[in-house]
C-alpha cells in the first residue's frame, strides 16, 4: 500500500511543474497589459510615464525568462507573490476567499451525496418503473440547466415568496460571516448557492450511481448472494452499493474540486467572494501573479483531490493496488 | 452672468430629478447606510487610482482642500473643506488658501498647511518613481508654500479657467505629512489615516470596506450617519437585488433604463430615482494611419451616417446614454448652444440631408459598399456594445460596411492603445469635476491618451489659447474654434451620445443629490436616512 501512495506522490509532481508553465506561458500569450487597465481603464488621462513606471514596478518590463525564473523561484516556496492589482499577497486575497469557497464546495457536495446514493440506489433497484423515471427525469433536468440560472430561478423565486409571505422582499445576505460566528446568517447567504450547485453536481453523480450499481447488480457475486438467501437490503448495502461507488467517488472528486474555484458565474449570482469570481476578475485585469496563483491553486486542489480518490479506490477495491 | 446661467440649467436639472426627500427636512442621525460598488479597489491612494471602484467606499475617510458643495453637486460650486477661505490675486497667478486649525488626522494629528502642501507635493510634483495620475492636470502650477500652519500658496504660471476645477477633484484626499516622512509615498496604498468624516474600520477584499461616524470631524454636526458599508456587488443583476431585497439603499454609479422600471415597478415610493447628464460620452476613434481613415472626407462620412438626435430617443430606453452634444459636457457655459452644435457635421436635423452628403463624400474619396473594415469595441454592455451596434447600423445607411470586434478589456486596449490594429474604434471621455478646458484636452493628438494616431499643430495651436484664455467670453470662442476643428473641419474624432446618470435608490435615504459624475460628493457627510 505504502509503494502505490509514494507511487502516486511522485506523479503529481510533473503534473504540478507541467501546469505551472503552462499557465504562465499563456499568460504572456495573452494581450493586456494591467498597468494600461489600472490607471486609464475609466478613460481618465494618464501620463505614457506613469504606465511604464508602473511596468517597471510590476516587473513587467524584464524578459519573459526573468519573470518566470521568479515565478518558479516563489512557487518553490509556496509563494504566489503580490497581486498586480492590488498589490497584496496573492496567498492573503486567496485565503479571504478559499474558506467561502471550501464551505459552498463541502455543502455542495452534501446536497449531491444525500440526493444522488439514494436516489440512483432506487433508480436501479427499482429499474423501469415510476420510481426510476421520475428519478431519470429530476437528474436529466439537473444536467441540462446550468447551475446559475437556477441559481436566478431561486433568487426570484426567493423575492416572490418572501413577498407573498411576509410583505416585504428578502434576498440573502451579500457579505460572508463564518459560519462559526452566526450560523442563520452564514448558512442564509449559502445555503441557496449550495442548493443550486449540488442539484446539478447530484445529477451527475445518481446518473453515475444508477448505472454502476445496475451493472454491478447483474454481478455473480450479488446472484451468489441472493442464491444464499440473504437480504436484499444487504445484498444492496453491504455487496453491491459499495463496489458500485467507485466511479460515483470518482465524480463526486472532480466536481467537488471543479466546484472550489469553478463557480464563475454562479457565485457572481450570488454576490459571493470566492475564489472563482477572484480568478474571473484577475484575467479581466491582466492581474498574471493572482490568475497564475489562483490557477495553481486550483491544480493543487485537483491533484490532491485525485490523491485522495486514487485511495479510496485502493481501499474500496483491493486488487487495484497490487496492479 | 454666463456662470450663473450656468448654476441655474444644472439647478434645474437637479429639480427635474424626481427626488422627493430632499426638501427642507430636520435630518436625523444615526444608522448605517448599507450602499453597493460595482467595481474593485485597486488600492487606498487616490494620488495613483481613477476609478469609482476605489472613491466609493474610501472617499469618506478624506478630506479635500476644496470640493464640489456636496449638497449641490450639480453646480460646480466649489466649498472649502478643509480650508476656511481662498483669495485669488489681481493677476490671477496666486491662490492663497487659509486653512483650518481645529482638524484632526484620525490618529489624532492635527491637520496643517504643511499637510496640505505635501499632499499637493506628491500629486504635482512626485518624486522620480512615484506615480501621480493627476499631475498633468496642474500644468499651469508653478510652485507652491505654506508659510505658515495655516496658509497654504498656489503660484500659477499662468491664469487658468481649469485650475479651481482641477483643485476640487474628488481624487484629492489630504494626507498627513507626517505618514509621507515616516512611512513614504506608497504608504497609503495599503493604509488610511485621513480627516473626513468617517474613520476606516475594515476592508474585506472583495467583500465591503466599513468605517464608523468620525465624532471630531470638522464640519460641525456632521456625519448624520453612524457609519456605512460599501459593499462590493460587480454583477448588476446582484446590485439590482440588493436594493430590492433592502440589503443595500443605493448604487452611486448608477443603473440602466429597464433597472430603474423594474425597481420603480417593484417598490413603488419606496424608491426615489433621481437623473442627470453624465461627464462621461463615447468617442469614435478613426485611426488616421489606416486608410482610407486618413481622408477627413471618410471621417466626416462617419459623423454624418450617426442620427444623434433619433439615437438620443432610442437609445435612452435601453442604455445609460442620452444627451446630444459636443465635445463639451452639456449645457456647461461653454457648450455649444443649440444653433451652434446643429452647424456641426451630423448634428444638423435634416437626417437624409446629412447622410446623402456622407455618400457623396464617401464616394468622392473612392470608398466603395466592398470594402469591410475592422471596428474594436469593448466588452462592456452598458453602454458600449449597445452603442457600438447601434453605430454599425448607422454606416451601414451610408454603405460603410464595419465587423465590430467586441473585445475584454484587456484586449480592447492593447488594440486601441498598442497595436492599433483597428479602423475605428470606440474610446471614453469620463471625468470627475466638470472642467471643460481639462476634458477636451483628449482630443489633442499630443494628449497622451488620444488615440487616432494624427499630428496637427493648428488643433495644439488653438487649444493652447484656449487653456490660457482668461475670459469667459474668450474661452467660449476658442472653444468653438476647437470643437470644429476636431467634430467638423478635421473630424479627428466624433462625439456619440452623453451618457446619462439614473440613480434609483431607497427613499429613506436623504440628504443625497445626484452629481454630474459618479466620482463627486462621496464623502457621505450630507445623507441621513429617514427611518
Amino acid at each position: 500500500m505504502w509503494q502505490y501512495v509514494l507511487k502516486r506522490i511522485l506523479l503529481m509532481i510533473p503534473t504540478v511543474v507541467g501546469a505551472a508553465v503552462v499557465i504562465f506561458l499563456l499568460l504572456r500569450a495573452m494581450p493586456g497589459d494591467v498597468c494600461e487597465l489600472k490607471l486609464g481603464g475609466e478613460g481618465a488621462y494618464v501620463d505614457e510615464a506613469q504606465i511604464q513606471l508602473c511596468r517597471e514596478q510590476q516587473g513587467l518590463n524584464d524578459s519573459i525568462i526573468v519573470q518566470f525564473g521568479d515565478f518558479v523561484a516563489e512557487l518553490a516556496v509556496l509563494d504566489f507573490g503580490t497581486s498586480m492589482w492590488t498589490g497584496r499577497k496573492v496567498a492573503y486575497e486567496m485565503g479571504l476567499r478559499f474558506q467561502l469557497s471550501l464551505q459552498v464546495a463541502i455543502m455542495a457536495t452534501i446536497v449531491a451525496i444525500m440526493i444522488s446514493i439514494p436516489m440512483g440506489t432506487l433508480s436501479a433497484v427499482y429499474q423501469n418503473t415510476w420510481i426510476d423515471y421520475v428519478v431519470r427525469s429530476i437528474s436529466i433536468a439537473g444536467i441540462a440547466v446550468p447551475s446559475f440560472w437556477l441559481g436566478i430561478m431561486l433568487l426570484l423565486a426567493i423575492l416572490s415568496v418572501s413577498e407573498a409571505l411576509t410583505g416585504t422582499r428578502w434576498t440573502p445576505p451579500l457579505d460572508y460571516v463564518p459560519i462559526w460566528e452566526d450560523p442563520v446568517y452564514n448558512l442564509s447567504m449559502l445555503i441557496w448557492p449550495a442548493v443550486a450547485t449540488g442539484y446539478r453536481y447530484s445529477a451527475v453523480a445518481t446518473r453515475m450511481t444508477r448505472s454502476s450499481l445496475l451493472e454491478v447488480l447483474r454481478e455473480d457475486y450479488v446472484r451468489t448472494a441472493r442464491a444464499k438467501g440473504l437480504a436484499e437490503q444487504l445484498i444492496i448495502n453491504r455487496h453491491a452499493l459499495k463496489n458500485a461507488l467507485l466511479p460515483v467517488v470518482t465524480v463526486i472528486g472532480i466536481e467537488f474540486a471543479f466546484l472550489m474555484g469553478g463557480l464563475v458565474v454562479t457565485e457572481q449570482v450570488f454576490n459571493l467572494n470566492g475564489l472563482g469570481r477572484l480568478l474571473v476578475d484577475s484575467v479581466q485585469q491582466s492581474d498574471y501573479t493572482m490568475t497564475q496563483g489562483i490557477v495553481m491553486v486550483i491544480v493543487l486542489v485537483f491533484v490532491v483531490t485525485n490523491f485522495f480518490v486514487d485511495i479510496l479506490y485502493a481501499w474500496l477495491d483491493p486488487r487495484i493496488r497490487y496492479s | 452672468m454666463r456662470t450663473k446661467l450656468w448654476k441655474l440649467a444644472l439647478g434645474a436639472v437637479a429639480a427635474v430629478a424626481m427626488a422627493t426627500g430632499a426638501m427642507a427636512e430636520e435630518p436625523k442621525y444615526g444608522g448605517i447606510l448599507n450602499y453597493v460598488v460595482g467595481s474593485k479597489i485597486p488600492s487606498y491612494d487616490a494620488h495613483i487610482e481613477t476609478t469609482f471602484g476605489m472613491i466609493h467606499p474610501i472617499a469618506p475617510f478624506y478630506s479635500l482642500l476644496i470640493r464640489v458643495n456636496p449638497s449641490e453637486p450639480a453646480s460646480n460650486d466649489f466649498q472649502c473643506d478643509v480650508c476656511s477661505s481662498w483669495e485669488v490675486s489681481d493677476d490671477g497667478l496666486t491662490y492663497t488658501y487659509k486653512i483650518r486649525d481645529d482638524i484632526k488626522f484620525h490618529d489624532g494629528t492635527p491637520l496643517t498647511a504643511q499637510d496640505v502642501l505635501a499632499t499637493y507635493n506628491k500629486i504635482i510634483f512626485p518624486p522620480e518613481g512615484i506615480a501621480s495620475s493627476r499631475k498633468a492636470f496642474y500644468k499651469m502650477v508653478e510652485s507652491m508654500e505654506a508659510p505658515d500652519d495655516t496658509t497654504f500658496v498656489m503660484h500659477l504660471e499662468y491664469p487658468s479657467g481649469a485650475y479651481l476645477p482641477a483643485m476640487a477633484s474628488p481624487f484629492n484626499f489630504i494626507y498627513a505629512k507626517k505618514d509621507l516622512d515616516e512611512h513614504g509615498y506608497t504608504w497609503h496604498q495599503k493604509n488610511i489615516n485621513g480627516s473626513g468624516p468617517f474613520v476606516f474600520v475594515e476592508h474585506q477584499p472583495g467583500a465591503f470596506v466599513t468605517g464608523k461616524k468620525y465624532e471630531n470631524y470638522h464640519h460641525k454636526g456632521r456625519p448624520y450617519l453612524d457609519g456605512f458599508k460599501a459593499i462590493s456587488a460587480p454583477k448588476l443583476s446582484a446590485r439590482v437585488q440588493a436594493i430590492e431585497g433592502d440589503r443595500a439603499s443605493i448604487e452611486f454609479r448608477g443603473f440602466p433604463p429597464k433597472q430603474r422600471d423594474d425597481l420603480v415597478a417593484a417598490l413603488g415610493d419606496k424608491i426615489t430615482v433621481q437623473e442627470s447628464d453624465w461627464n462621461c460620452v463615447l468617442l469614435v476613434t478613426p485611426n488616421h494611419e489606416h486608410k482610407p481613415f486618413d481622408d477627413p472626407r471618410v471621417r466626416k462620412a462617419l459623423t454624418l451616417a450617426i442620427d444623434r438626435w433619433g439615437g438620443s430617443e432610442y437609445l435612452s430606453k435601453i442604455a445609460i446614454v442620452k444627451t446630444v452634444g459636443g465635445i463639451v459636457f452639456p449645457n456647461h457655459p461653454l457648450a455649444a448652444s443649440q444653433e451652434e452644435l446643429e452647424q456641426l457635421a451630423g448634428y444638423g436635423r435634416d437626417l437624409e440631408a446629412n447622410r446623402a452628403e456622407a455618400r457623396r463624400l464617401l464616394k468622392e474619396a473612392g470608398v466603395t459598399a466592398d470594402q469591410k473594415f475592422l471596428f474594436n469595441n469593448r466588452g462592456v454592455d452598458q453602454p458600449y456594445r449597445v452603442v457600438g451596434t447601434w453605430l454599425i447600423d448607422q454606416w451601414k445607411q451610408v454603405g460603410l460596411n464595419f465587423e465590430q470586434q467586441v473585445n475584454p478589456s484587456p484586449v480592447f486596449y492593447d488594440i486601441l492603445r498598442k497595436t492599433s490594429e483597428f479602423d475605428v474604434s470606440i474610446d471614453f471621455n469620463c471625468q470627475s469635476v466638470i472642467n471643460p478646458i481639462a476634458d477636451v484636452s483628449k482630443f489633442l493628438p499630443s494628449a497622451g491618451n488620444n488615440y487616432a494616431n494624427f499630428e496637427d499643430a493648428q488643433l495644439e495651436d488653438v487649444y493652447d489659447k484656449l487653456a490660457r484664455a482668461s475670459t469667459l467670453d474668450e474661452q467660449r470662442k476658442y472653444m468653438r474654434e476647437f470643437e470644429r476643428l476636431v467634430l467638423d473641419e478635421k473630424a479627428s474624432q466624433a462625439i456619440t451620445l452623453w451618457w446619462y446618470k439614473i440613480n434609483p435608490y431607497r427613499s429613506y435615504v436623504k440628504g443625497w443629490k445626484i452629481a454630474p459624475s459618479h466620482y463627486l460628493a462621496m464623502q457621505l457627510d450630507q445623507i441621513w436616512l429617514d427611518k
